[in-house]
Parts: structure tokens; sequence; C-alpha cells
């Protein structure tokens, strides 16, 4: 049977690209998961819009991606239609929502992580991806004060939303290891001044993160290791199940459009 | 008149026509706003070929409303009669709330929104903001949530008048 996966040479540049992109892409899935399940309409609303964020920045960069690429590949071709090793997400962003509280520790933690990433990508020597950077940069911001003043309502709160914050922390610290892991790519481009070095982010992370957590009262977890291999397509068993729900229209009929 | 000069001045009327038809379109999700009002709308250029070239940037990356105001572009110039034209998204400057005409916060007030208070910034996106109530012109408000129907408004309550309204995101 012929597949209806595509096939591609990843290029450094085209790597990064789909390593931003996959993130966004499957954490604006994630969140989207939660429309008419939300704590409250207001909240409910809020997720929705994250997610539309997300999705419209994974947009830019999939259109990016398939420029670099040059073949003639589109932004839907990278978004449904590769196999899941080629997903460049970290592990992070495919965590189940769990509950309200562990949402909201997944938001915080990689808000705080891109925000970081993208105030620094605007000075890229990549003209395009600066420009995605400048946009991308005001909706992380309110991202993450979105989602960190409800960690610290929650930390702060009532004795089970604090035992639940502090869990969804202790459980998806393991993650946050890899968002700052530099390989040879990103270390590459880097040093080329396309992309801030990552290693180099881990330092203002720890310092954004510290008050949001005080206030919040919440323990930093001490992980004894940190999980990794998303950016290498080792994902958890999750990513399949969002691909299938992610890809079900364009594996079932190829190229198909509105 | 040289035939060059005839052909400049052509040019220039042809690319206030198609101007004039594209200022018009309106903002699918807020109808009383055009896109000029916005500063969605970039640049338009009409090449020799009578092609007309829109340049146009979304306000948040995920607008859905970007791909609407496309085509709409495009009908308004067809039926100015300019049959070929292409629209395209530009990034970069991000789009700001800055950009907002003052005709345009006008609008918006007389429509119950909140204009976007002072000038964009990362303060402004961060600090403790007082948005006048469109409906009443109080400042005795509050933010009931930081995200609305779209993604451009937050929606905030007055609490002299009891009435919660929109609030334009300064950005």
């Amino acid at each position: 049977m012929a597949t209806t996966s595509i096939s591609f040479a990843e290029s450094s540049l085209l790597n990064l690209v789909l390593r931003r992109a996959d993130d966004a892409l499957i954490l604006g899935h994630r969140l989207s998961e939660w429309c008419g399940h939300a704590p409250m309409v207001e909240e409910d609303i809020a997720l929705a819009n994250i997610a539309l964020d997300l999705v419209g920045q994974a947009r830019s960069l999939y259109g990016y991606a398939a420029l670099v690429e040059g073949s003639g590949l589109t932004e839907d071709h990278f978004a449904y239609r590769r196999e899941q090793h080629q997903y460049r997400n970290c592990l992070l962003v495919e965590q189940p929502n769990g509950d309200f509280a562990a949402t909201i520790v997944r938001q915080v933690l990689f808000s705080a992580f891109m925000d970081l990433y993208w105030r620094e990508m605007m000075t890229s020597r990549d003209k395009a991806l600066a420009a995605m950077a400048g946009k991308a940069e005001k909706e992380t911001a309110y991202h993450l004060r979105h989602s960190g003043e409800w960690l610290i309502r929650l930390g702060d709160g009532t004795d089970d939303s604090h035992e639940r914050a502090q869990t969804a922390l202790d459980e998806l610290w393991v993650y946050t290891g890899e968002l700052f892991e530099a390989d040879d790519i990103e270390r590459g481009l880097a040093q080329s001044g396309v992309a801030p070095d990552v290693l180099s982010l881990e330092g203002s992370w720890n310092q954004r993160l510290a008050p949001i957590l005080r206030e919040a009262r919440l323990e930093i977890p001490q992980a004894p290791f940190m999980q990794s291999g998303g950016r290498s397509g080792r994902h958890s068993e999750h990513v399949g199940y969002i691909l299938a729900d992610l890809q079900y229209l364009q594996r079932t009929h190829p190229e198909a459009v509105w | 008149m040289s035939a060059l000069t005839e052909l400049e001045c052509h040019q220039d009327e042809l690319v206030a026509r198609a101007r004039e038809a594209v200022a018009q379109v309106r903002d699918p999700e807020i109808p009383v706003l055009t896109i000029a009002d916005l500063g969605v709308l970039r640049s338009i250029d009409v090449a020799t070929d009578g092609t007309v070239k829109v340049a146009i940037t979304p306000t948040y990356s995920g607008c859905p409303a970007i791909d609407v105001i496309g085509f709409d572009i495009k009908m308004a110039l067809a039926k100015a009669g300019f049959c070929n034209a292409h629209v395209r998204q530009v990034l970069s400057p991000a789009w700001t709330t800055d950009w907002m005409s003052e005709t345009g916060k006008a609008k918006l007030k007389a429509y119950g929104i909140a204009p976007p208070a002072g000038h964009a910034s990362r303060r402004a996106l961060f600090g403790e903001e007082s948005i006048v109530c469109p409906h009443c012109g109080s400042s005795n408000t509050e933010r009931v949530s930081e995200f609305g129907s779209t993604a451009c408004k937050a929606l905030w309550r007055c609490k002299a008048c009891r009435e919660p309204f929109d609030y334009f995101k300064c950005i």
C-alpha cells in the first residue's frame, strides 16, 4: 500500500524550525482538548485563545519549513503527513492535560522558556524567524502572565489545589531539562547567529520561575535525572494518539482542502 | 504632456482607486473597523500589467480573520474593476495597537468596545491597567478575563453601570 507520509531531507535549519513548529502545534492541540471542559467559561475561552495563538505560530513556522525545504511541500504536509519519529517537539508539550493544575504548570514551564526564546530570536540573522519572533513574543508573554497568575492562585489556594499544583510540578519537572539541551543543531545555529543558544537561557528561566513559585508556595523539585528524546523523535506513547486524531483527515483524504 | 507623464498620472490614479476600494474592507469580527483603521493594511501597489499587490499583517499569529480579509480584499478590488489581485501577508514589523487610527479608536468606543489604552509596551502588557467603560465613561472597572471573544480582546466589567464590555488589548 502506498504511504501518505512525506519524505524530505532535513537540514539543520529545517530541523530547528520543525522543533519550534511541532512544540507549538502539539501544545496547541493539547490545549484545544480543554475546549468545552474547562473549570469556568472564561478559562475555556482563555485556553482556546492560547491554543489559537500556538496553532497560528505553528502555521507560520510550517510555512517557513516548506520554504526552507524547497521541493514544493506545504505547511499542511509538515503538520499532518509525517510519521511520529519525524516530530521534533519536546516531551513536555505532549504530556496529557491531567487536571487543571497539570495543564497550568505545563503552560508556565513552557511559556517561561518560549518568552525568553522568542525575545532573543527577534535579533536573529534569519529575517523570517526574527519576524515570527516579533509577533510570537507578545503572545507568549501574555500566556506566561495568564498561566503564572493561575499557578499562584492554585499553589496559594486551598490544601487541595496546593497539593495538585505541587504534584503536577513534581511530575512535569523531569521534562524541563530537554528545553535547554544544546545538541549540534542548536549549537551550530546559535553560533551562526540564527537561533538563541538554548543552554544560556536556563539561568534566566530559573530566575523567571522563582518569584512565581515562591508566591505560589511551591517547592522546586530536585529531579535525579531529566527525560529526553523528543527532539530526535523518541516520543512517549501519547504522541501516537495525538497524531491519530490530528492526522485522520489528511491521511484518509490526502491533499484535501477546504 | 509627454506619454510617460501621462502614464505615471494614470498609474497614480489607479493606485488611488485601488486604495479606496481596499481601505473600505471591514474586519469581519469587528465590522465597525476598516482594515485601514486597524492598521492591518500595510501597502498597495499596482503593477504595470494592472495586477494589484496588497500587503496585510495579522493582528495575532492565529487570527482566523486574516484569510477572510484577504478574500474580501480580492472581492472589493474585483468590484472596482481590478480582476488580478495578489494579497500577501507580512509579519515584520509586528502589528501593534499603536497603528490603530484615532478614528478607529473612536468607532470602537461608540461600538461598545474599550479601545487600547496608551501605547504598546511590555509595561502596558503587564502593568496595572485603568480601562474606561465605553458605555458610561467610568474608570471604576475590573477585569473579568484576560481573554475574550477574539484573540485581540479581553473581558471587563464596569462597577458603576454594571455592564460587561470587551476591551481591545494593548499590544
